[in-house]
């Protein structure tokens, strides 16, 4: 379990995380969202170690992540950022290989063998296991990035707006491989969206960020409402109900 | 291009390497242990196949690790300023002892050369704007404010003549004793095969680091510690090889990927393979007369990078 308490970060004066706690549900998927500037993106690299908190900790079964050795620590969470540009040159069956980093430090043995050729059984990428990674689309590269934190066996995976630069299609494809991740390997997912539908249709819970703070937090039919959007917004969003799914018309509101 | 015609390869260009010259030796001098031909071969010979095969391997090592660190496929040491740095480092040490001792002008070397690309690390961190090719010309100005400070110091105590071994490169001074420096690289070499996984994953960036609970920092360091050494080593033995680092795991990139466990052995293999056709052409060129490594390099060396620019945007992008 992971427990977020009162941290705060801030950049310069300015605090762009202002005394945050979440507990986040294991087993489950759950969404940072908010407007731009909310702090989401900087709450998930605290969450992951990835920036040291200024005040507050996050607790991993209940000890301090900052006291967890690095490959302990890289063995129960992993994150995926947003890479904005990548021009190394490694083949998808390298780059899974890397998620057994923190077990193998590089010598693979049998067992990450295995691991590594389920992992990309499970992303489908076992035609393209040899190809390089700068030669692919955005939704293959990004398939190939899952398949190493696949590879890399952790409790948790956290992803930072793993859906930007994709396409519907491969949107679609990417959610409904994390929403797989949590039912059949029983993974707890924690993921950056900017899209609130996304956010609506496939996660279980909800965490609202707004100027640093959580301003909402909970399942998600309780934050998918007209009322609670326009707290989180500022705008007047109608719910449409299609087939179960809650869908926020907000192009026109 | 497999590792097994690389060395056939090799092998051949050493052999070559090792008759060709103003002394003319053939095989069957060697017969005899105390003839001229054996004493030359001996002192002359292998000593300089022995430094142009270290100083190729370490240069390209040396180059790939700084791009794999750097994330910049144009970075290595003459593009990042640290010859630069080592040759300030020999000026400085040269200035405060009089007559300077090998391990003096050593130590000297490699702090500046350390520092000079620590530094250069940082102005890229700072830099917002990252692109493929500007990254190295700020880092060719870098290098060229180190040279100025260089020459004017030497200038002002009249020691540029002194300088301008360090200058170029120049394989026709190497004989028995004054090479054996160069040994440092076999260990650097070593630990830069050890390595090669954690400079891989150092290269993805920071946050995919972490995310494998790699020391970045650590690994970071380590890096740029082994290119100082073998950059100092090469240039107090050798003088500059401007290029070599820069080239040579392009190429390998370009064929076998960036997976440097893989291709560590194919850019050692490459670098020797370069310098030493540069070597030997220089020694034939203009015959019974040699023409310096470092001129030879530079010129066939910054052909192919211009090649590499106009064709590499696209990849190095």
């Amino acid at each position: 379990m992971i427990q977020v308490k009162e941290i705060s970060k801030h950049f310069g004066k300015k605090p762009v995380v202002d005394k945050v706690s979440v507990n986040i549900q294991s087993g489950k998927i759950t969404s940072f969202i908010g407007p731009n500037g909310a702090g989401k993106s900087t709450l998930l690299s605290m969450v992951s170690r990835l920036l040291d908190a200024d005040t507050g900790e996050v607790l991993l079964d209940k000890s301090d992540v900052r006291k967890w050795k690095s490959d302990e620590f890289s063995k129960r969470v992993s994150i995926l950022k947003q890479s904005n540009y990548m021009n190394v040159r490694l083949t998808i069956r390298e780059l899974v290989s890397f998620g057994r980093f923190p077990y193998s430090k590089g010598r693979l043995n049998a067992e990450d063998t295995k691991m590594i050729d389920q992992a990309i059984e499970y992303m489908n990428l076992a035609d393209i296991q040899d190809d390089y990674l700068d030669e692919l689309s955005g939704g293959q590269r990004q398939r190939a990035f899952i398949a190493m934190v696949i590879a890399q066996d952790t409790e948790y995976i956290l992803l930072d707006e793993p859906l930007n630069n994709l396409d519907m299609k491969h949107s679609v494809q990417i959610m409904k491989i994390l929403r797989k991740l949590v039912e059949e390997l029983g993974k707890t997912v924690v993921i950056v969206l900017h899209d609130i539908n996304f956010a609506s249709v496939y996660s279980d819970y909800i965490v609202a960020l707004k100027n640093g703070r959580v301003i909402k937090d909970g399942p998600t039919h309780e934050i998918i409402n007209s009322d609670a959007l326009k707290e989180i917004y500022d705008m007047d969003i109608p719910i449409q109900e299609m087939n179960s799914c809650r869908i926020c018309v907000y192009f026109n509101s | 291009m497999k590792k097994r015609y690389l060395l056939i390869v090799l092998v051949a260009l050493s052999l070559l390497s090792l008759f060709v010259g103003v002394s003319r030796i053939s095989p069957a001098d060697l017969l005899d242990f105390n003839s001229e031909e054996t004493q030359i071969f001996l002192i002359s010979r292998i000593p300089r196949l022995i430094a142009i095969i270290l100083a190729g391997a370490g240069m390209s090592i040396a180059g790939l690790i700084m791009q794999s660190l750097s994330r910049n496929k144009f970075v290595s040491p003459t593009t990042a300023g640290t010859l630069d740095a080592t040759r300030l480092g020999i000026l400085i040490s040269m200035l405060v002892f009089t007559n300077a001792t090998y391990f003096q002008k050593l130590s000297f070397a490699f702090i500046f050369a350390l520092a000079g690309t620590l530094l250069f690390m940082q102005i890229l961190n700072r830099i917002k704007f990252k692109d493929a090719i500007f990254i190295p010309l700020v880092g060719l100005m870098f290098g060229n404010i180190l040279s100025s400070i260089t020459t004017f110091f030497a200038y002002k105590a009249n020691i540029i003549q002194n300088m301008t071994v360090w200058l170029q490169g120049d394989f026709s001074l190497i004989l028995k004793g004054r090479y054996e420096l160069l040994y440092i690289s076999v260990p650097v070499l070593v630990i830069a095969y050890f390595y090669a996984n954690r400079f891989t994953v150092a290269g993805m960036g920071e946050d995919f680091a972490k995310n494998l609970g790699l020391s970045y920092k650590r690994v970071l360091n380590l890096g740029l510690v082994l290119v100082a050494l073998i950059s100092t080593t090469v240039v107090l033995t050798v003088g500059m090889i401007p290029f070599l680092g820069l080239i040579i795991p392009n190429i390998v990139s370009i064929f076998k990927g960036d997976h440097l466990e893989k291709t560590l052995p194919h850019t050692a293999l490459l670098g020797v393979i370069f310098l030493l056709l540069c070597d030997i052409l220089g020694r034939v060129l203009i015959f019974p007369y040699e023409i310096p490594i470092g001129m030879t390099v530079g010129v066939i060396g910054s052909a192919i990078f211009l090649i590499l620019l106009f064709r590499g945007r696209a990849y190095a992008n």
